[in-house]
C-alpha cells in the first residue's frame, strides 16, 4: 500500500468503520447506562431557586470557591485544552469543509495561523496536565492504563494534524493519512473509555443537580 | 442478620442505578475530590481520594452492567471483588468518610460520590465488613431503643428535672400536638439544656408540642452503617409515633444525620411519602423568627463563630437560618473561612465518631478545623449538631484549644425573656 492508497483507505473504508463503531458505541453505551433507571424520590421536595439539574449542568463548569488554589493545573490546563480542542476541531476551515460535505452544515472558520497557535497551546496544555498526572501523588495513584492510553488517543490527532499542516517529519500525504487514522482511533475508543465523559458529563451533572435540587440545595 | 460476601455482592448489584452508572462513566481521574476531602488534605495519603473509596463498587458496576465488562469477566480478565478486598476498604468507606459531601460538591463532572458511598455501605454491611462500633450502635438502637443505650426512664428523668428547674411542662404523648420533638441520646445524656430550650421556645411561640414515648430517639445508625432494613425499623418507629399522635410536624434535633436519615432518606426506606412534615430544629427556629414568634433580648458580646453541620447545610440546604439566628443574639459573630455550604466537616459524621479504631485518623483530620478556627480565633464555637459538638470538643481538647462549644438552640433560648418579666 503506498501513501495515496493509505490516504484513500482512511478517507473511505477506514472512516466508515470508525464512524459506525463510534455511533453504535455511543448509542449502546448511553442505553446501557441510562436504561438502568432509578427509584423515585419519595421525600417531600423543598424547592429553592437555582437548584435544579439544568442549573448544575452549567454551574459545574466553574471551579468552586477555594478549589482553583488547590489544583490550578487541573483547572487552567483543563480549560485551555478543552476549549483549545473545541476550537481546533470545529473552527479549522478544512474540518468545517469535511463536516459540510458529510452533513451540509457549514459555518465560518478561523484563520489558519490562529488555529496553528491554538493547536500549539492546546498541546502544551495537554503536556502540562500529563506532567501533573505523573507528578501529583493523587493523580498518579488514580491513573490506570486507560488514563495514559486516552491521553495518547487525544494527543495524536493534534500532533499529526499540526505536523501535516506544517509539512514536517513525513510527506504531507502520509502525515495527513496518519492524522485521519489517529482521529478514527479516537472515535473508535471514545465510547468505551473515560473519554465517554464527553457525553455522560451532562447526565451526571443533571442527576446530582436534580437529587440535590430535590433537597433545595443549589450545587 | 447473617452476612456473607455473596449477599454483599448481591446488594451491591441491586443498589447500582442510572446515576451511578453515569457517574462511574464520567470520572476522568482528575483527583479534585481528594482536594475537597479532609482525610486527604490533612494526611496527604492518596488512598483517601474519595472516588478511590468506591473502587470495588466500580468494578462490580463494570462487570455486571457494561458489555465490555461482562466480556472481560467471562474470559477472566477482570478481578472479582473478594472478602479481603472489602475488609481492606472498610477503613476507606467508614473510618475515613463522614459522608460530608465536599467531594460531591466539587466534582467537575458532577459525580455524587457521597451518594455512592452510602450505597456502597449497604453492600459492606451485608457482606459483614461494617465496623464494630457502628454495629454496636445499631444493635443498641434496635434492641434498647437508642445507640447509647438510653431508655424511656432516662428521658422521663430528664423531663422531670427540666420541669422542676424551669417550671415549664414537658408534654409526653399528647395527641394532636402541632410538633413532635425528637431527641438524640447525646442530648439526653450530655446536653439536657436542649430539652429546656425547646420548652421555652415553644412556650413563647404559643405552639403545642409533645415528646413521644415510643419514638424519642432521632438518630439512625441503620442509615449510617448502610442497612436499609434496620434504617426502616428505626424510621418506622418515628412514623408510627407521629401518626399515632397525629402531629403536623416532626422536629429533628440538633443532629445532622438524624435529619438526613429522616427527612430525605426516611420516606424512601419506608417506601411511602410521610403524612407529616419533617423539619430540623434550626428550620423551625428560622420560621418562628420570620413569623415574629421568636423574640429575644440582650446579646452575647464575646467573639462567636458557627460550625455548619454538613448534613444540615451542604446536604440539607439549611444555610441562611442559622446565620439569621446567630445575628439575633450575637454582637460579634464572625465566619470561618469556607463557612456555610463549603464548611469543613468536624471529622466525625456519618457514624465515624462511633469507630474507636478511627480516632487517631479523626484527630489528624481535625487539623483542618483547627486551621479554620485559628483563622478567626473565636471565644466560643456555636453549632447545631450534638455529634459535631462532641467531636469538636474532643478535637479541641486534643489540640489544647480552649474554645467552649455551644448549641445554637440553647443559646437562643437563653435570650428568651422570662415570663412576666
Amino acid at each position: 500500500m503506498n501513501d495515496m492508497q493509505f490516504l484513500t483507505w482512511v478517507r473511505g473504508t477506514g472512516l466508515d468503520i470508525a464512524v459506525s463503531i463510534f455511533l453504535l458505541g455511543v448509542i449502546w453505551r448511553l442505553f446501557e447506562i441510562y436504561s438502568i433507571g432509578r427509584k423515585q424520590d419519595l421525600a417531600a421536595p423543598r424547592s429553592t431557586p437555582g437548584a435544579s439539574g439544568l442549573h448544575t449542568i452549567f454551574r459545574r463548569s466553574v471551579p468552586p470557591e477555594g478549589m482553583m488554589k488547590r489544583s490550578p493545573v487541573s483547572y487552567i490546563g483543563g480549560y485551555v485544552f478543552h476549549i483549545g480542542l473545541a476550537i481546533v476541531v470545529f473552527l479549522f476551515a478544512p474540518h468545517i469543509l469535511l463536516i459540510s460535505n458529510l452533513t451540509g452544515l457549514s459555518w465560518p472558520g478561523l484563520p489558519s495561523q490562529f488555529i496553528d497557535l491554538i493547536t500549539v497551546v492546546t498541546m502544551a496544555a495537554m503536556v502540562l496536565v500529563l506532567f501533573d498526572r505523573i507528578n501529583k501523588p493523587v493523580k498518579r495513584f488514580l491513573s490506570t492504563f486507560g488514563d495514559w492510553f486516552t491521553w495518547t488517543l487525544t494527543f495524536l490527532p493534534l500532533l499529526t494534524g499540526w505536523l501535516s499542516v506544517q509539512h514536517l517529519l513525513l510527506p504531507y500525504t502520509t502525515m495527513l493519512a496518519l492524522h485521519i487514522l489517529s482521529v478514527e482511533l479516537l472515535l473508535v475508543f471514545l465510547p468505551f473509555t473515560k473519554l465517554f465523559h464527553a457525553f455522560t458529563v451532562f447526565g451526571s451533572r443533571w442527576y446530582i443537580g436534580k437529587i440535590n435540587g430535590h433537597k433545595g440545595v443549589a450545587v | 442478620m447473617s452476612a456473607s460476601l455473596e449477599k454483599g455482592i448481591r446488594v451491591l448489584k441491586e443498589v447500582i442505578d442510572a446515576p451511578m452508572a453515569s457517574y462511574f462513566s464520567s470520572c476522568v481521574h482528575c483527583g479534585l475530590c481528594a482536594e475537597a476531602c479532609l482525610f486527604y488534605t490533612e494526611t496527604g495519603d492518596p488512598k483517601y481520594t474519595p472516588i478511590h473509596k468506591l473502587e470495588p463498587l466500580r468494578r462490580i458496576y463494570e462487570q455486571e452492567y457494561t458489555l465490555l465488562g461482562r466480556l472481560g469477566k467471562m474470559v477472566g480478565l477482570s478481578k472479582p471483588v473478594t472478602d479481603d478486598e472489602l475488609e481492606e476498604w472498610k477503613e476507606l468507606v467508614y473510618n475515613s468518610c463522614t459522608l460530608c459531601g465536599r467531594c460531591s460538591a466539587v466534582c467537575p463532572v458532577g459525580n455524587d460520590i457521597v451518594y455512592m458511598v452510602t450505597k456502597f455501605r449497604e453492600g459492606m454491611s451485608a457482606s459483614g465488613h461494617a465496623p464494630e462500633g457502628i454495629i454496636g450502635a445499631v444493635n443498641r438502637t434496635i434492641t434498647i431503643g437508642s445507640p447509647m443505650g438510653v431508655k424511656l426512664p432516662a428521658v422521663k428523668a430528664q423531663m422531670k428535672h427540666v420541669e422542676e428547674d424551669y417550671g415549664l411542662p414537658i408534654p409526653l404523648d399528647v395527641e394532636g400536638a402541632e410538633y413532635m420533638v425528637m431527641l438524640s441520646s447525646m442530648e439526653i445524656i450530655n446536653f439536657p439544656e436542649y430539652l429546656a430550650a425547646i420548652a421555652k421556645i415553644m412556650d413563647q411561640a404559643g405552639k403545642t408540642w409533645t415528646l413521644c414515648s415510643t419514638a424519642f430517639e432521632a438518630t439512625n445508625a441503620g442509615y449510617q452503617i448502610g442497612n436499609s432494613d434496620l434504617a426502616k425499623v428505626l424510621v418506622m418507629r418515628i412514623v408510627d409515633g407521629a401518626e399515632k399522635l397525629k402531629v403536623k410536624t416532626v422536629i429533628s434535633p440538633e443532629c445532622g444525620h438524624a435529619y438526613s436519615a429522616l427527612r430525605w432518606n426516611g420516606p424512601n426506606v419506608v417506601g411511602r411519602p410521610f403524612t407529616f412534615k419533617v423539619q430540623h430544629i434550626i428550620e423551625v427556629l428560622g420560621e418562628f423568627q420570620e413569623l415574629g414568634l421568636l423574640k429575644t433580648e440582650g446579646f452575647e458580646t464575646d467573639k462567636l463563630t458557627f460550625h455548619d453541620p454538613c448534613q444540615l447545610a451542604r446536604r440539607g440546604g439549611v444555610i441562611k437560618q442559622q446565620r439569621n439566628l446567630m445575628n439575633m443574639v450575637a454582637k460579634n459573630f464572625v465566619e470561618m473561612p469556607d463557612a456555610g455550604y463549603m464548611n469543613w466537616c468536624c471529622g466525625g459524621g456519618g457514624g465515624a465518631s462511633a469507630i474507636e479504631e478511627g480516632e487517631e485518623l479523626r484527630m489528624e483530620a481535625f487539623k483542618k478545623k483547627k486551621a479554620q478556627l485559628d483563622a478567626v480565633k473565636p471565644d466560643r464555637l456555636v453549632t447545631a449538631c450534638a455529634n459535631c459538638r462532641i467531636v469538636l470538643e474532643e478535637g479541641l481538647e486534643h489540640y489544647q484549644m480552649d474554645i467552649p462549644v455551644v448549641g445554637l438552640t440553647e443559646m437562643i433560648a437563653e435570650h428568651i425573656p422570662k415570663k412576666g418579666a
